[in-house]
């Protein structure tokens, strides 16, 4: 945030002045019943608008981890050889092998290292219900979005969320971008 | 010292090692707090993970194989080996680097085990190391993850618990506590795996084990390890209106485990796919023995779930083309590890046996015949008086009859396989008209010895059950006796009893009468016998002869006399003195007639070159 937050005595101030026209102004006391306090849980971060829209703080996403996993992926599941062979000229039952290799191997790799749950416990294709305040990064709404929450409406995908993430410890100085370094037998 | 905070057991396995430990502060009586250390350990080049258990490989590379920060652990920068995960990856492509089963060669009677011997297929220009200082090097790997994570109770203080095969012989054990004091950890005593196994499963009951078991009750506990098959009985008596548990007989060393089965899986599908025409390089075995055991899971499982596809994958990164596919059928599983491994054999079956000639320098003694049933025959066929001291047991029928099972290990996680040694045993015992037996269950397959030990050393201070048995062998030394030689006859040989059965921890025997003469600065060997069904002899008592079934013999032990304010060559009279120090190993002591102290009688001694 680039404004510092109100001192303690302009908060008060501000308070008592909302106190006031709460109770006196009808109109902006129906304002303010639209923001329901379960909506601002303790500790919730508010953007401040100032009338003119500001650049979003991007962040430029961490590498290193990334580069494990596929690191990991490769090394039980052999992900990126399968990747970035040209799969034109093989049967399918040739494919189908290597696929269970990658399946296999893969699968291992990120139960080993990263805790994966749907993000609805339910079962496609039941009705679910998405309450007022729902996250909007976890639930995507699709199709008829019109109307006010909450929303009724089709589980088509379950989501997946990750829970936990255990990568491995990686010593100075190690190199990750080689992702599976070439093997020389002598 | 201040009381230690943790009882920590370590089963430092043929094929993996693990940690357990339990908090005693927190834990009384049967309320046991017990954890499994993860174990931080590479499991790539510069790459390091938490796992339970560390495998028992060390890899030892070449100076410019790995860069130094690609062998770094948390608690070591430079470490000129690795241990665990990574060394297995690297051993599989990589064999005459590896270090593996060090736990089998360090009970290999035919060699020097402070020899530097392994890598066994090492060239010259790779300093090999003895499988007693492998056995260091796990300790120590074990030791620092341990103070790492514990850094205010280091595993020096804590009270340790060392597991070993019940077979081990007195040199094995030894060097395992000595490897252990090596590794700077010289507070431990040792336990018997199947004992640990027992104690883990007294554990799980929460304190119900007492009605499960009762007096009379003869408990058979089958071990089968990644390499080795391990047995033992545990009699049920009662003593001042408690139950007790009584160790009562152990097998004999079985070089066979759950790798030799999933390797036998492996050649089989081997031989399918040479059958096609495809023919697998060695280091494709790994993957295939690999994928074999996840497909046998799947089928043992669920038998039917069909065939189970398993793919060797390709070496280069041309995985699609590249990859051998073929399947595993349950049929296949079945004819393979229950009939090969678990045959039903009738009770009078015997092994088919190693003749002594096997013993060679080149290679481990695995066992020649692979059905556990038959070997398990033959250890209750010879055991069939083990318990008729006891009150409340007598000696019926041609073998002991056990009326409880514990069964442990990763391959009877396979209902069927422990479905199927369950029914070998209740079907001798038909035979017999005897009731049937029945299998305890609860205890963790793969964690058991390790949370067992932990558990023991918790139990050890009198907080709760614990095994009585002492040593389960006597020991003898053999007196050539004074005989005019026979040309072309070995002059005959007589047994000492130096050791009775049944010797506790911290107990010594009394002196046997017999003496012999011990030249000064001259080493002297004699030849050694242990054996687990002379349960009466004493010290003193002198065998004449003796079946082969008896006694076994053991490698030579060596007196040598020290110069020290001596004349060389002067003959002094001594008598052998056996006891078992608190740790748990045999100690043979000569002590000399004219009063000074004695000294050690030397176990592990170097063969004689030929």
């Amino acid at each position: 945030m680039s404004e510092a937050s109100p001192s303690f005595f302009q908060r008060l101030s501000l308070a008592l002045n909302f106190f006031y026209r709460t109770l006196t102004e009808p109109d902006l006391a129906r304002a303010f019943a639209w923001l329901k306090w379960t909506e601002f849980p303790p500790g919730a971060k508010f953007a401040i608008d100032e009338g003119k829209p500001k650049a979003a703080v991007l962040k430029e996403a961490d590498a290193e981890g990334a580069l494990q996993i596929l690191a990991l992926l490769q090394q039980d599941g052999r992900l990126i050889d399968f990747l970035q062979e040209d799969m034109g000229g093989y049967s399918d039952a040739d494919i189908g092998a290597a696929a269970r290799v990658v399946h296999e191997g893969c699968r291992k790799a990120l139960r080993e290292h990263l805790k994966l749950q749907p993000v609805h416990e339910e079962e496609e294709g039941s009705r679910i219900t998405v309450d007022r305040g729902f996250d909007a990064t976890a639930i995507r709404l699709t199709g008829n979005v019109v109307g006010e929450p909450p929303f009724s409406g089709s589980l088509a995908h379950r989501g997946w969320r990750v829970t936990e993430v255990t990568l491995p410890r990686i010593a100075e100085g190690h190199d990750l971008r080689v992702l599976a370094p070439a093997e020389v037998e002598l | 010292m201040s009381d230690p905070r943790y009882a920590v057991g370590i089963d430092l396995g043929t094929t993996h090692s693990v940690l357990s430990y339990v908090d005693l502060e927190t834990s009384e009586g049967d309320e046991v707090v017990q954890q499994v250390l993860p174990v931080p350990q590479l499991t790539s080049a510069g790459t390091i993970e938490d796992r339970p258990v560390l495998p028992s490989f060390l890899y030892l590379p070449h100076p410019d194989e790995l860069t130094p920060a690609d062998l770094a652990l948390p608690w070591a920068e430079t470490i000129p080996y690795a241990a665990g995960e990574l060394a297995r990856n690297l051993g599989a492509r990589t064999p005459i680097r590896l270090v593996s089963s060090a736990k089998s060669w360090l009970c290999h009677p035919g060699v020097d085990r402070r020899e530097g011997l392994l890598p066994g297929d090492a060239p010259e220009e790779i300093e090999r190391i003895s499988p007693l200082t492998a056995s260091v090097r796990y300790l120590e790997h074990l030791r620092d993850a341990w103070n790492y994570q514990f850094p205010d109770h280091p595993l020096h203080r804590q009270a340790l618990t060392l597991t070993v095969p019940a077979s081990f012989d007195p040199a094995a054990r030894e060097l395992t506590a000595e490897a252990a004091e090596q590794a700077g950890l010289d507070n431990l005593v040792l336990l018997e795996e199947p004992q640990a196994a027992l104690y883990s499963w007294v554990q799980s009951t929460d304190g119900q084990w007492r009605e499960q078991v009762q007096v009379g009750d003869l408990i058979l506990v089958v071990d089968v390890g990644g390499g080795t098959t391990d047995l033992s009985l545990i009699a049920v008596t009662e003593r001042d209106g408690a139950l007790e548990l009584n160790r009562i007989a152990v097998g004999e060393h079985i070089l066979l485990g759950g790798d030799n089965m999933d390797l036998a899986l492996a050649h089989v599908v081997r031989a399918k796919l040479a059958a096609d025409g495809k023919k697998l390089e060695p280091w494709q075995l790994q993957a295939l023995t690999h994928g074999c055991r996840s497909a046998k899971e799947t089928l043992l499982a669920d038998p039917d779930s069909g065939p189970v596809p398993v793919v060797v994958p390709s070496r280069g990164s041309k995985l699609v083309g590249g990859t051998l596919r073929t399947e595993l059928t349950f049929e296949e599983v079945s004819r393979t590890l229950v009939e090969g491994f678990f045959p039903v054999v009738a009770a009078d079956a015997r092994p088919a046996t190693r003749s002594r000639g096997a013993l060679t320098r080149l290679g481990l003694p695995y066992a020649q015949d692979a059905a556990v049933t038959r070997h398990l025959a033959a250890f209750l066929g010879r055991q069939v008086g083990a318990a008729e001291d006891l009150e409340g047991f007598q000696r019926e029928g041609e073998f002991l009859r056990p009326t409880r099972i514990l069964l442990n290990g990763g391959v009877f996680k396979a209902g069927i396989l422990s479905e199927r040694m369950l029914g070998v045993v209740n079907g001798w015992l038909e035979t017999e008209n005897a009731p049937a037996a029945r299998l305890l269950e609860g205890a963790n397959l793969d964690l058991a010895v390790a949370r067992g030990a932990a558990y023991y050393g918790h139990a050890r201070r009198g907080r709760g059950v614990r095994i009585r048995g002492g040593t389960a062998r006597s020991f003898y030394v053999g007196i050539e006796s004074a005989m005019p030689a026979v040309p072309g006859m070995e002059p005959p040989v007589q047994a000492l009893c130096l050791a009775p059965f049944g010797m506790e921890e911290g107990t010594e025997a009394e002196l046997p009468p017999q003496e012999f003469g011990l030249v000064v600065g001259e080493p002297v060997r004699f030849r050694f016998f242990g054996s687990s069904v002379r349960r009466e002899d004493h010290v003193g008592s002198l065998l004449e002869d003796w079946d082969d079934e008896e006694l076994e013999e053991l490698p030579e032990i060596e007196a040598t006399l020290p110069a020290e304010g001596k004349t060389p060559g002067e003959v002094v009279p001594v008598q052998l003195r056996a006891g078992v120090t608190e740790v748990g190993t045999l100690r043979l002591e000569a002590v000399p007639r004219t009063g000074e102290q004695p000294w050690k009688v030397e176990f592990n001694v170097r063969e004689e070159n030929d």
